[in-house]
């Protein structure tokens, strides 16, 4: 009994460290989307709120959590709740399998990469259940988009987790950062790395592929409904999933925690800071994609998807592995 | 033609080059202000919060002769006149309305001795109603707080009236 209980508070203290950092980040990656965002524009952006407005997503989180939060009198009000829950959790669970070196891993699970991918699969279930529950126009709409974009685009990320899985031959995270060892995945397959990042923003819902809250359409799409400390769940939620995605993309393809050089000065560095690194040169690079471009159209986004990323990926798939049969270069474990 | 934009399509060119300016333009000097700590310039024509004006040896400026009143659009001012023991016509009462009024000028356009005039001031936001009723004492006392900047705006924008 009490060895159990031993257990279990080893456990929590093990989740707190890697939730509690993972919330704190969040907080700090919608600052500093924000402020690129405003750096593109020639404007200042946040930097009021503490040094260099470091804090001012705790000044928002604050905010939030003292507004009243409003359920709509023909909303079901169970899913209604619920919704920014899932949300959050599931973005949240998801970090539980990242590798951040080759020991600091909270679930080393065999299977990582397809939970990852069955997580990132159930958060469309948050904003689905947010905006039918709302039983409101924009948020319904909004929902339906976000629904069929984010399945659409998970098809492609799926086939391209397949040519990384070819080439690794295990479904482990830390062996797919250890596989890549020799040479970054994003070498040989650059197209696919372009494709996966084009794929996690539409993902995550992000510009150019922002249509589930289009504002000028949709006022805020599944969120409209949504006020106070449930909005702010949502949004933690979306940034979490962000983040998760950018994590996705250094592991599969930019080597995870290794370092770019296995030189003497770029040694000493942790390893999760250089996975940590990776993930803000990716995050940098999704704020500056929201800068610059212009949002696509419904009939487009759906005809990207489906008929070019996937037959491109299903055909790299084929390339990747009559390449790896032909050289004999199959992992075989 | 169409192979040319195909080329262009597959390998993203106008995207890249589209961020290679994004990049450039978070080097550069930013356009906007730290505003509350910093302000912007502000014309001398800039019409702001009323004032009413005294002359150098602290007699008030106006002489009621209400053609502000009656040039005002919005019917914000509402002047009230009597006679003084020397025989010169004052005001006892001067309200402006800030709800009411539109920032026109033409208050301060009409005035024969530049007693009533529009300052820089455009930061007097209040949590009521009631204090944006402005009376004469409110009046006065802007007037007397901006009187330097507010001689030097008449000053400056003298030669174009």
């Amino acid at each position: 009994m009490i060895d159990y209980f031993f257990q279990l508070l080893d456990h929590t203290y093990k989740i707190l460290f890697l939730l509690i950092p993972v919330l704190v980040s969040v907080a700090m990656v919608v600052w500093l989307d924000r402020r690129v965002w405003a750096f593109v524009q020639k404007r200042r952006g946040p930097n009021v709120v503490g040094p260099f407005g470091l804090l001012q997503s705790l000044a928002d989180a604050l905010k939030y959590i003292f507004k009243e939060i409003i359920i709509p009198a023909s909303a079901n009000k169970v899913i209604f709740i619920l919704a920014p829950i899932v949300t959050m959790t599931l973005a949240l669970v998801a970090w539980a399998v990242i590798p951040f070196s080759n020991e600091f891993v909270l679930a080393d699970i065999n299977v990582g990469i397809l939970y990852l991918f069955a997580i990132s699969s159930l958060g469309v279930y948050g904003i689905i259940m947010g905006g039918w529950a709302s039983n409101s126009k924009y948020p319904f709409l909004g929902a339906i988009r976000s629904a069929a974009q984010m399945v659409s685009y998970e098809v492609s990320i799926g086939v391209i987790i397949i040519n990384v899985l070819l080439i690794v031959g295990s479904l482990n995270l830390t062996d797919i950062v250890l596989a890549q060892s020799k040479i970054w995945f994003i070498i040989p397959l650059f197209p696919m790395f372009i494709i996966f990042f084009i794929s996690a923003l539409a993902e995550t819902n992000r510009p150019p592929f922002d249509l589930p809250e289009a504002e000028a359409e949709l006022v805020a799409g599944y969120q409209t409904e949504y006020s106070g400390m449930m909005y702010a769940m949502f949004w933690l939620g979306e940034y979490a999933n962000i983040l998760l995605m950018c994590a996705m993309g250094s592991i599969l393809f930019l080597g995870g925690w290794l370092s770019p050089i296995e030189l003497y000065p770029f040694n000493l560095v942790p390893s999760p800071i250089w996975l940590i690194l990776k993930i803000l040169m990716l995050f940098i690079i999704f704020a500056l994609v929201k800068a610059i471009v212009p949002r696509y159209r419904y009939d487009q986004l759906m005809k990207l998807g489906w008929k070019i990323f996937l037959p491109f990926s299903l055909l790299w798939v084929v390339l990747t592995s009559s390449y790896l049969f032909y050289f004999d270069l199959l992992p075989k474990n | 033609m169409k192979i040319s934009r195909f080329i262009k399509t597959i390998f993203l060119t106008d995207f890249i080059s589209g961020l290679i300016i994004a990049i450039k333009q978070i080097f550069q000097p930013k356009k906007t202000i730290n505003y509350p700590f910093e302000k912007g310039k502000i014309s001398p024509r800039f019409r702001g919060e009323h004032a009413l004006r005294r002359y150098p040896n602290g007699e008030e400026r106006c002489i009621a002769c209400k053609l502000c009143e009656a040039v005002c659009p919005a019917q914000a001012i509402t002047i009230e006149s009597t006679e003084r023991e020397d025989g010169s016509r004052k005001t006892t009462r001067y309200d402006i309305d800030m709800m009411k009024c539109i920032y026109c000028g033409l208050c301060e356009e009409s005035c024969p001795v530049d007693a009533i005039v529009q300052g820089p001031n455009f930061e007097f936001s209040t949590e009521t109603r009631e204090e944006l009723y402005y009376n004469k004492e409110k009046l006065l006392d802007n007037g007397d707080r901006w009187e330097s900047i507010l001689a030097a705006n008449i000053k400056a924008d003298n030669p174009y009236r």
